[in-house]
């Protein structure tokens, strides 16, 4: 474990990191060297983030800093701080799931349900940017997230459902 | 509104636990905390095989932070799944057996003290020779990896022969032979393994965990820890992601549990990635041979099979795999005589299991490889040749195995007009090719893992005067949607919603026992137990129901949240209302419902791996390409017909089928558990072990056949493990239509596909041909020969 931060710091135990996260802020005691995975699970509760491999090697741990995916087991608390967290506990508003929420419901594209937070984040982040996706251009954005339930069939199916809903008339 | 006579089932609606799930609201082994938690750790041998001359964990209990350390000594009562071959330490006592096998186990205030204290604990190793092979294994009568078994380093060797096998092959016009190896892989759920256990100062103890079969866990607990299972708790927590990789009692769960009891905390573990690597439980690396004799137009004559497993360094559930992969080869085309031949060796690796398909996958592979080479050595289009000698319904096979409903010549008619066969097969252009297998697996096993004649499955159902209706069963939702079923099921029987309905499972205080989610039993079993828990209430509704309404209670129904009757179908009561008066006629309504797969018609000792409530039956057709420069394969397609008997839920059993089908791909491109020299795993990283992403995965094309079996609940049949199997020798048979070689081994990685074209140059022999006597001559003996003009 290295101590480097926490030198430069001037501290070697906790420190408080100041953390938005779906649109909260948090002031969370942790160590310098644990990952936003460990801050979001361990600290904040916020369990629905969860991990595969620690490695940045499967996507499982997939969280939206400032809009963005990102593997949260290779970036540490600390360099959240002043950033826009979303986790998938952030993609409900207002009590009412996200339309991907419902269409992956809906289709039952969520099987042992493990992966489905980080690929709904990736694909919430992949509709934010490119609200008409091509197949490909899902299959491409959902790359780096590793499922070995479903074969993706019916998550691709469930994110062209959620964009074919949010283009009908309300 | 009624689809095929039914309100709920073939209905495409939501699982019951869907949102939730996308929610992140489920909560997974470790997602569970409670107060005052300590965390686990265990530290593993180094060394494939070794015996363990001492073990200083002073150093370690001296830690601050740390609460409790322990070793084999503290739990020294052997354990195993199968009652037979229980040769497992929570902790090892005297041995090592393979690298990453647990040794001791620290309880501390975190994981990261606990790691620091595992590592000052100190282990005296005299390092012994590893035996890592099959071949070493068997031909090794002196390094000894366990004790218990007769000879040295096989742990069983089966042996079979099923009508005149030596006649059927004098009578076969054409015998066709040949050896194939599957290699080991894992299944790499993404969820790793967790359990959390909590020891209560009443002497009650309770353990949450990422388990299948959490009644195994039970009766593994109460057997290491000496406790009566009376007092012992296990919740299964939903799992994610299991393939019979969660199918064992484990270390882990048995360390955390001893932990808590000796510090009064609860005490959590989660294994990390690398350790589920070490775990394994997986498919089991065979080698195989096999000979198959055949008439000039096709017909199956007789077949001799040999399998030899890898099985790791302990047995796990081995003592059925060996069995298994013998066992089904006769229930898809009809054979008249059969030899099988099996034997499982230990080896210092990571110890071999149940892998979606249990030792099934691997002999399919070789039979329907060496199916299509025989085809072609007779000029018989594949599929032709297997359909006109498919095992007809209601019929024994040779080795005494029961066949009931079998829709395989309808999924193989099926995927072969969909894939637009006939004008593909031999026909595409070089490195673009087309391939066919078939298969069939269990719908449940018909035996248990330990002898009883106890239900396999029951379920209880509570429901009152508020009209909630709750159904209680042992089942474990891995991912296969079996809380769903039984909400189906409930609501089907019922004449209610699926939303009426509240599931509970896995819970052993809260639920009855079910086996576990292993061998495709659960829709089948519980299904079938439900229901008869639900006619149990139902008799009870309509007897008071058709007082109420003055009709017989035979013409009644419950349908739409009514009771009400089938030929005056405006007289009814609701649903509601029949409970109330019928708590007031019976009292508190409660009822039960059990179920226990029919006896099997084999009585040889053997015979009780194979039978089954029902088989199911599957037919792939893989189009893909191959480069012949880089050996790389591109899947373009596959078509998957599948018999489920009836799908509950169409979304539900597709998802299974895409499932496997995508799990296959993975075993036949890219997976294999392998090992240095040194017996340390190669590639215990996602990444370096490689499954197939978004990117390699191809469009799926998911046909579902209905053949309404009579054992299953609604007709019902498996879907979680039949789909894998035709897959891996249909692409196999596909890179031969591309490019010409026959790839006898998984994974077809590119290598082996440039390899086996290069050595497709290069002739490895000549034929064998009677020539004339030569010609002998010196200069000076000619002969004078005339010449003809």
């Amino acid at each position: 474990m290295s101590e480097t931060k926490s030198e430069v710091r001037g501290l070697s135990g906790k420190q408080l990191l100041s953390l938005r996260v779906n649109g909260e802020d948090h002031q969370v005691a942790s160590y310098v060297t644990r990952s936003l995975l460990e801050v979001l699970r361990e600290e904040l509760n916020l369990t629905g983030t969860k991990h595969g491999c620690e490695l940045g090697e499967c996507g499982t741990c997939t969280v939206l800093v400032d809009g963005e995916p990102v593997y949260s087991c290779l970036m540490l608390g600390l360099e959240s701080e002043g950033k826009e967290i979303t986790t998938v506990e952030g993609l409900s508003q207002g009590g009412r799931p996200h339309p991907l929420q419902q269409a992956f419901s809906d289709l039952s594209a969520a099987q042992c349900g493990y992966c489905i937070p980080g690929i709904l984040l990736t694909a919430r982040s992949l509709l934010d940017k490119n609200p008409h996706p091509s197949r490909k251009e899902i299959e491409d954005g959902l790359a780096g997230n590793l499922c070995r339930c479903t074969g993706y069939t019916k998550i691709i199916e469930a994110v062209e459902l959620a964009v074919r809903k949010q283009d009908a008339p309300a | 509104m009624k689809k095929n006579g039914f309100s709920v089932i073939g209905r495409p609606l939501p699982r019951i636990d869907g949102m939730a799930k996308c929610l992140g609201d489920t909560r997974y082994a470790d997602d569970v905390t409670l107060p005052r938690m300590l965390f686990a750790k265990l530290l593993r041998s180094p060394h494939p095989h070794a015996r363990i001359r001492d073990i200083a964990v002073d150093r370690a209990l001296e830690h601050a932070g740390v609460h409790a350390v322990i070793t084999g000594a503290d739990l020294p009562e052997k354990f195993g799944i199968m009652p037979s071959t229980q040769d497992e330490e929570a902790l090892a006592v005297d041995k090592v057996r393979y690298i990453g096998d647990p040794v001791a186990a620290v309880a501390a205030v975190s994981e990261e003290v606990a790691e620091a204290a595992a590592r000052l604990i100190d282990v005296d190793y005299e390092v012994l020779d590893p035996v890592l092979s099959i071949e070493s294994a068997l031909g090794n009568g002196d390094n000894r990896i366990h004790s218990w078994n007769r000879s040295a380093n096989v742990q069983k060797a089966v042996s079979f022969e099923f009508g005149e096998v030596d006649a059927g092959f004098e009578d076969a016009d054409e015998i066709v032979e040949g050896t194939f190896f599957f290699q080991g892989n894992t299944h790499l759920p993404m969820e790793q393994y967790a359990a959390l256990a909590a020891a209560a100062p009443n002497g009650k103890l309770t353990l949450w965990s990422s388990t299948q079969t959490p009644h195994y866990v039970h009766r593994a607990l109460a057997k290491v820890l000496n406790l009566p299972m009376g007092r012992i708790r296990v919740i299964a927590t939903p799992v994610g992601g299991g393939f019979g990789g969660k199918s064992d009692p484990f270390s882990h769960e048995l360390a955390v549990a001893k932990l808590s009891m000796i510090t009064g905390r609860p005490v959590k573990i989660t294994l990390s990635r690398e350790e589920s690597f070490y775990v394994h439980r997986g498919r089991h690396p065979v080698k195989m041979w096999l000979r198959t004799g055949v008439k000039r137009d096709g017909t199956l004559q007789s077949m001799a099979f040999k399998s030899f497993l890898d099985g790791g360094g302990y047995s796990s559930y081995g003592l059925a795999t060996v069995y298994y992969t013998g066992a089904l080869q006769t229930v898809t085309y009809q054979l008249p005589a059969y030899k099988f031949e099996g034997v499982r060796v230990f080896t210092n690796k990571p110890p071999c299991g149940p892998k979606r398909g249990h030792g099934t996958p691997q002999p399919r592979f070789a039979l329907e490889v060496q199916l299509d080479e025989i085809a072609e050595k007779l000029d018989l289009d594949p599929i032709d040749m297997r359909l006109r000698q498919v095992v007809e319904p209601n019929t024994t096979t040779v080795n005494g195995l029961h066949v009931s409903t079998i829709g395989l010549k309808e999924c193989m008619e099926k995927v072969r007009e969909r894939a637009d066969w006939r004008s593909k097969h031999r026909q595409l252009p070089a490195g673009h090719g087309i391939g066919f297998a078939a298969s069939s697996y269990i719908s449940g096993a018909g035996l248990p893992i330990y002898w009883n004649d106890m239900p396999h499955s029951g379920v209880q159902i509570r429901a009152d005067r508020g009209g909630g209706i709750t159904v209680f069963c042992g089942s474990t939702d891995i991912g296969q949607g079996s809380d769903s079923i039984l909400a189906f099921a409930v609501a089907e029987e019922l004449g209610v919603t699926p939303n009426d309905v509240r599931v509970v499972t896995a819970d052993t205080d809260l639920t009855p026992v079910d086996l576990g989610s292993y061998s495709s039993r659960v829709t089948v079993m519980t299904g079938n137990a439900a229901i008869q828990a639900c006619a149990s209430l139902k008799e009870r509704l309509f007897e008071i129901a058709g007082e109420v309404l003055e009709v017989p209670p035979l013409d009644l129904e419950m349908a739409d949240g009514q009771v009400r009757s089938r030929s005056l179908p405006d007289r009814g009561l609701s649903f509601v209302d029949c409970v109330e008066k019928a708590e007031v006629r019976f009292g508190t309504l409660g009822a039960t419902g059990s179920y226990r797969p029919p006896r099997h018609p084999g009585d040889y000792k053997g015979a009780g791996v194979g039978p089954t409530p029902s088989y199911s039956y599957s037919a792939a057709i893989v189009e893909l390409h191959c480069d012949a420069e880089s050996g790389e394969i591109k899947i373009d397609k596959v078509w998957i017909a599948h018999d489920c008997g009836r799908a509950f839920n169409p979304l539900w059993v597709e998802g299974q089928v895409e499932g496997s089908v995508y799990m296959a791909l993975g075993e036949v491109l890219m997976e294999e558990q392998v090992f240095r020299k040194s017996g340390l795993h190669k590639i215990p990283s996602m990444l370096d072990y490689k499954s197939p992403t978004t990117l390699e995965t191809p469009p799926i094309e998911t046909i579902l056949v209905e053949t309404n079996d009579p054992e299953g609940p609604f007709g019902a049949k498996e879907a979680g493990q039949g789909p894998l199997l035709p897959v891996i020798p249909a692409v196999t048979n596909a890179v031969y239509d591309a490019v010409g070689v026959r790839i006898h081994e998984v994974p077809i990685t590119p290598d082996k596909i440039l390899r086996a074209l290069d050595a497709r140059l290069k002739p490895t022999s000549v034929p064998q041909f009677d020539f004339p006597s030569p010609i002998r001559w010196r200069p000076g003996q000619g002969v004078s020969v005339p010449q003809k003009s």
